[in-house]
């Protein structure tokens, strides 16, 4: 079975270590601005959100890419093919969850590849509120729940 | 430059000007960045004589070359300039996320002249830096402002500014950054306050870049995997924060109590980090990067009913056991309190611990405070006079001179627990004999985080050492403040240290910005800021009489507990110390040692 990146917002402390480290994994260098994830900190309730691509099983991003540079691999993780892509941006404004964006430091799409199967998002989060976990039954079924809020989320801005 | 963003933003707030300058490279190789760079630019664009809250004196924000990167906790800047509360070297730092967001516009500093004819904010957005009128923004909390900005200019925006604590020079005025931390001490948002700037509000879209990407992140992995193994950075601070610190010191017999009358406190365990756990912890908070997470999210359910961020163990100290206060609801309160206005827990707590005193003692009466008593222990009156300091009214206004020039008003200046007119933290330096070394030679008077001997006095990191013994205390002290001055100009958070030492950290710098530099050398940087700090107290008229502690400390003995019947022995430390730092037995730098760390 394949491992997807579970998301614990309540161990979250919001510290963005998975951004800085993200954002070196795809640039070599350190901002924020530029990771495939990113925490929203709600302090007035006291939760943050890590978000990052969920590897969608019918993903939004792939179906409307014009010259099929999004693929998905085997285990399921959703890749860009950088030699394809036109840099149209349309998988940025179809991905329900805001995980596609544009890297500030080279322009590029930025999006969250599970870094080659071991993701240093995980790999450094200090409080083990992201973690890469097999996707078992039980497992999926928190993942689809917190997925399915933020799908209802992003409609109800829309 | 690789690590540094090498730009400077020089902003003339008497003529509204804003230049970009190129970071002087000399300077940033020769005192690393935030606290020693700060300080060498201060020193040398300020005359020494320069009184703290007037046009002339001058404010710096500067962040460090490991400040925004993966360097293990390297969320801070500093806040530096001439303290109004000390009248020494003022340096003060924060985490949270400022710092890192100013870098990542594109500057490693933030170069404050002159005094704002109105209330002024900065906005940077990338290479767009302007100031802007901010008379809507006077007047308003920490919390308001930084909402206010956000609403703005969007919520990308990261802030630092001052409350109105700040903008009324209250003397202990602190400068906040993303709403709940602090650069709290010496009274650097009173000096932010009178040059009429209210707020800095960044964002920045650039990446920090190092010099050799793949051997920085295996340093700073090799890091990240030490503080993680640490016992108090690893598990301690994670699950109780500093507050962890209230039962241990005062299992110890140091936890100072009823303005440092006692050093034990019956009630600690209802102030500590295990009650705050259990009663309002929401839950931790990290700053950029961090992988401790002390920060503690907390949220008050009963008569307050208020979330917000604290208390710190010294918070919690300074208004409660120094109170003889045991509500943690209402010191937490008082904390959010001081967040909102902008002020420094430490003094403030201390300061109305002194009052309690004064009033006990039939110093200061009824009359005096407005009508009511103030006893200890007394919690309403404790959050009433926080309150009232922040702006200033009734006997607010005299407390907010802080305990030094309050207890002297009403003539008893011996009461006043302060090293160089700033309060002493929470450790008793006659329980504990480093730590009160620490605060007689502290360059911005009484303070625990220039030289943090409790590390090997108490917690027994790197070594253990017996806390009522002064053998070998002067020494590991000098190695601390050092250390402790290499850490804060490199934007490090001084918790790294339980967790990893010289080693780890010179590996981070040398891979960051590619500057081949031993450990020593680095050390010995170190050594070069602390007395530069040292040449501008001196300028200043500070002598070898002024390192020195409250007569309480050196004179009475600890009435109970495990330090019972304990003085401080200031005087066999000190001469030591002034050897081991290479001074004359006036402690003043030879020339020699002058010359060895390129000062002259």
């Amino acid at each position: 079975m394949s491992k997807i990146l579970m998301v614990s917002p309540k161990k979250c402390t919001g510290c963005k270590t998975c951004e800085v480290i993200c954002s070196f994994t795809k640039t070599s260098a350190f901002n924020p601005k530029n990771a495939a994830v990113t925490v929203h900190d709600y302090e007035d309730v006291g939760i943050a959100v890590p978000m990052m691509c969920m590897q969608c099983e019918d993903a939004a991003c792939k179906n409307i890419c014009p010259v099929s540079a999004i693929s998905q691999n085997k285990d399921g993780t959703t890749l860009i093919d950088f030699d394809k892509c036109i840099g149209c941006k349309m998988c940025v404004s179809a991905c329900p969850f805001g995980n596609m964006s544009v890297s500030y430091e080279n322009r590029r799409l930025t999006k969250c590849d599970l870094c080659d199967g071991a993701p240093k998002c995980a790999e450094f989060c200090p409080s083990a509120a992201i973690t890469y976990v097999e996707a078992t039954g039980l497992n999926i079924l928190r993942k689809k729940e917190l997925a399915r809020r933020f799908k209802d989320l992003a409609e109800e801005e829309v | 430059m690789n690590a540094w963003m090498g730009t400077i933003l020089r902003v003339n707030l008497t003529t509204g000007t804003v230049i970009k300058e190129k970071l002087n490279e000399k300077f940033a190789k020769d005192y690393i960045g935030a606290r020693g760079l700060g300080t060498k630019y201060y020193m040398d664009e300020v005359k020494h004589d320069v009184e703290p809250l007037s046009i002339k004196n001058n404010l710096i924000f500067m962040t460090g070359p490991l400040t925004g990167t993966f360097a293990a906790s390297s969320a801070r800047y500093n806040v530096v300039t001439k303290g109004p509360l000390t009248g020494t070297i003022a340096a003060s730092n924060s985490g949270g996320v400022f710092g890192p967001e100013l870098k990542m516009a594109g500057y490693d500093g933030i170069i404050f002249e002159g005094k704002s004819p109105k209330p002024v904010y900065l906005f940077i957005e990338d290479d767009e830096v302007r100031l802007e009128d901010a008379s809507s923004l006077w007047g308003k909390t920490v919390f308001e402002t930084t909402d206010l900005l956000n609403e703005k200019h969007g919520e990308d925006f990261k802030t630092s500014c001052i409350g109105p604590a700040g903008e009324k020079l209250v003397l202990f005025a602190s400068v906040m950054n993303d709403k709940h931390r602090a650069a709290g001490r010496t009274g650097v948002g009173a000096v932010m306050g009178f040059k009429n700037l209210k707020a800095v509000t960044v964002k920045g879209t650039k990446s920090i870049h190092v010099a050799d990407p793949k051997a920085f992140f295996e340093a700073c992995k090799d890091a990240r995997i030490k503080l993680k193994a640490n016992p108090v950075s690893g598990a301690g601070l994670p699950a109780y924060g500093t507050e962890v610190l209230v039962n241990i010191i005062n299992s110890v017999g140091g936890l100072p109590t009823g303005n440092w009358q006692e050093s034990v406190y019956d009630k600690a365990d209802d102030t500590g980090g295990e009650s705050l756990v259990a009663k309002y912890l929401v839950r931790n908070k990290g700053c950029f990067a961090c992988g401790i997470g002390c920060g503690r999210l907390t949220k008050l359910t009963g008569k307050y009913n208020e979330i917000g961020e604290g208390p710190e163990y010294e918070s919690a100290w300074a208004m409660g056991a120094d109170c003889r206060i045991n509500d943690l609801e209402a010191i937490t309160k008082a904390n959010y309190i001081c967040n909102e206005m902008g002020m420094d827990t430490i003094t403030m707590g201390s300061t109305i611990a002194c009052a309690m005193e004064l009033y006990e003692k039939g110093y200061l009466t009824d009359k005096d405070l407005g009508g009511k008593p103030l006893l200890f222990g007394d919690a309403e009156a404790m959050v009433d006079f926080v309150m009232k300091t922040a702006i200033r009214e009734g006997f607010g206004d005299v407390m907010a001179l802080g305990s030094y020039r309050m207890a002297d008003k009403f003539g008893h200046a011996e009461l006043s627990m302060t090293a160089k007119k700033q309060e002493m933290p929470a450790y008793d330096g006659r329980a504990i004999q480093g730590i009160g070394l620490n605060y007689a030679t502290s360059n911005r008077g009484g303070c625990h985080v220039r030289g943090y001997t409790i590390s090997p006095e108490v917690l027994g990191l790197p070594l253990k050492m017996d806390p009522f013994v002064t053998e070998g205390k002067a020494n590991i002290l000098k190695i601390f403040q050092d250390l402790t001055a290499v850490v804060d100009s490199l934007g490090l958070c001084l918790f790294t240290t339980f967790g990893i030492g010289l080693p780890e950290i010179a590996a981070m710098y040398r891979t960051a910005t590619g500057i081949e530099i031993s450990d020593v050398e680095l050390l010995n940087i170190g050594d070069r800021i602390w007395n530069l700090e040292r040449l501008y107290n001196l300028e200043n008229g500070f002598t070898k009489a002024d390192d020195t502690l409250p007569p309480r400390l050196l004179k009475d003995p600890i009435p109970a507990g495990p330090a019972k019947g304990r003085v401080n022995q200031l005087d066999v430390m000190l001469k030591e110390y002034y050897e081991l730092r290479g001074w004359d037995a006036m402690g003043v730098p030879t020339k020699d040692k002058l010359k060895a760390l390129g000062l002259v």
